[in-house]
């Protein structure tokens, strides 16, 4: 078995008993005893993941912003406080995503990209030639070890492995804001749809500071556990929910386009105009199943007299203990849909994600 | 470690079958198939009547992650699947051998005789070989 790369913390996944699978090239641990109990501790109590796979990229020059505001489909100038973070699609010309992306604003001739591990290589060869003629230089962090500590309990749990002032000021951090603080840099942000932190720290300070979250009740929680959580807070998955071949309007993520203002001239913008204005045909959804059984990725779903689509994502939700799911269907999709289950045609409620937010469902 | 009761006869494909006294077979997947799979949420057993083949699929037990085929020891018919299971799924985690059997079924003539069944002590070179 080819050995994939591998993060500072994978002797001590190895040491707890993980399971590793490979994850886009790399070695990871998709659960460590049970993936419904961690997933529990992160809605309940909290947990941490080894995101460190995760391309962390800075990005410094005194026109760093114009390029930024040239690269995405979100706009960066939307970020006026330092430390601020923007989600954002980093689209083709054709208006296909690239990936998805997480922008923090770190000074005016600094920012911070952090993007998914599967597209790591292609991405930092875009993102090199574009920012080319910017005179951008672009580093990629991989000094950096990458932990998230979600669930209700996080922020307090995490604030006890800093030193005190940095606890103080790791605390009173807004949501979806960054800041440095010694040798870390402390996010709360996330992908569970709990509250919590994201911590890059160099790549020595890991193995203790997990200890650390352990010996204080943080469950370590695997891979298996961060995709039904995100699933559950209605987060798309780059490569499963879109991709390439298909844009933003198509994939539940008009939302994070900014169309203005109109002269701000973006990789994708004249694709994305054009499919505004003659409306998108498909559109990505949430699906409820009603009848027992899993939804899961490629399953046909059947919109009576209105046409097909097909499961995105989808898994046993251990929250409502029932299957959830995203699926791309016919814009005229209404509520109610069938899904091709082994040859069996199950019927699915149309719901609008989240379907979990801060431990509770919002769904019926 | 995967335990292995010595009273029953498995599978390359990790079910075991048990000889019951009235002449049918439990079948169920051993304890190395449910750890592989993680936590299981959903298990899909035939119908009484069914007529299966050796090596056919005919339940499906699906885990957080991933959905698996359970293929018919012998050829048989189904005289009934575990009810339990709709309700709880997990106890094919908590006790693959006893509460978490998958379904029962009358061998055809000669169907036990001809399957390849393994004792627990080749099974268990499968699971070694395996890297289990």
């Amino acid at each position: 078995m080819p050995v994939g790369r591998q993060t500072p913390l994978f002797k001590l996944h190895q040491e707890l008993n993980a399971r590793i699978v490979d994850f886009g090239g790399w070695d990871m641990p998709v659960q460590y005893s049970s993936q419904i109990g961690e997933h529990h501790a992160v809605r309940r109590g909290a947990g941490v993941f080894d995101v460190s796979h995760m391309c962390v990229v800075d990005l410094h020059g005194s026109r760093v912003r114009e390029f930024l505001r040239q690269l995405l489909a979100n706009d960066v100038a939307r970020l006026q406080s330092l430390g601020k973070a923007l989600y954002s699609c980093m689209l083709n010309e054709q208006g296909g995503v690239r990936d998805d992306l997480i922008a923090y604003y770190l000074g005016e001739s600094w920012y911070r990209l952090v993007v998914n591990a599967g597209t790591r290589d292609r991405d930092l060869a875009w993102i090199t030639a574009q920012a080319q003629p910017f005179a951008v230089q672009v580093s990629e962090r991989s000094d950096l070890a990458l932990l998230a500590i979600q669930g209700p309990e996080a922020r307090a749990k995490a604030a006890q492995i800093l030193p005190s002032a940095a606890a103080t000021e790791a605390l009173a951090l807004p949501t979806f804001v960054g800041r440095e603080l010694g040798r870390w840099f402390v996010a709360r942000t996330g992908y569970t749809g709990e509250d919590g932190f994201e911590i890059m720290m160099p790549a020595a300070d890991a193995v203790p500071a997990w200890r650390s979250l352990n010996a204080l009740g943080v469950a370590s929680c695997g891979l298996g556990a961060r995709d039904t959580l995100r699933l559950e807070a209605g987060m798309n998955l780059y490569g499963n929910d879109m991709d390439e071949t298909t844009h933003p309007f198509e994939s539940g993520l008009g939302w994070t386009l900014a169309m203005t203002p109109r002269e701000r001239g973006f990789v994708g913008r004249a694709a994305l105009e054009g499919i505004e204005r003659a409306g998108s045909p498909r559109k990505l959804v949430g699906l409820l199943l009603e009848d027992r059984g899993v939804l899961r990725s490629h399953q046909k779903v059947i919109v009576p007299s209105v046409g097909e689509g097909a499961i995105t994502s989808g898994t046993f939700s251990p929250t409502l203990e029932r299957s959830i799911g995203l699926a791309r269907v016919p814009a005229a999709t209404a509520e109610r849909v069938q899904v091709d289950i082994r040859g069996k045609l199950l019927s699915a409620r149309v719901v609008k994600p989240p379907f979990v937010r801060f431990g509770k469902s919002l769904v019926s | 470690m995967s335990q292995l009761p010595a009273d029953l006869k498995y599978t390359k494909s990790h079910e075991w079958v048990r000889a019951l006294a009235d002449g049918t077979v439990e079948i169920g997947i051993t304890d190395h198939a449910q750890h592989a799979l993680g936590d299981l949420v959903f298990v899909e057993v035939p119908q009484a009547g069914r007529k299966v083949q050796a090596g056919e699929a005919c339940a499906v037990v699906e885990s957080v992650k991933a959905a698996s085929d359970v293929y018919a020891p012998l050829s048989g018919e189904i005289t009934g699947g575990n009810p339990k299971l709709a309700a709880e799924p997990e106890a094919v985690n908590t006790s693959p051998y006893r509460e978490g059997w998958l379904m029962r079924l009358r061998p055809a003539p000669g169907a036990l005789a001809a399957a390849a069944l393994m004792p627990a002590a080749e099974y268990q070179k499968v699971l070694d070989a395996e890297g289990g």
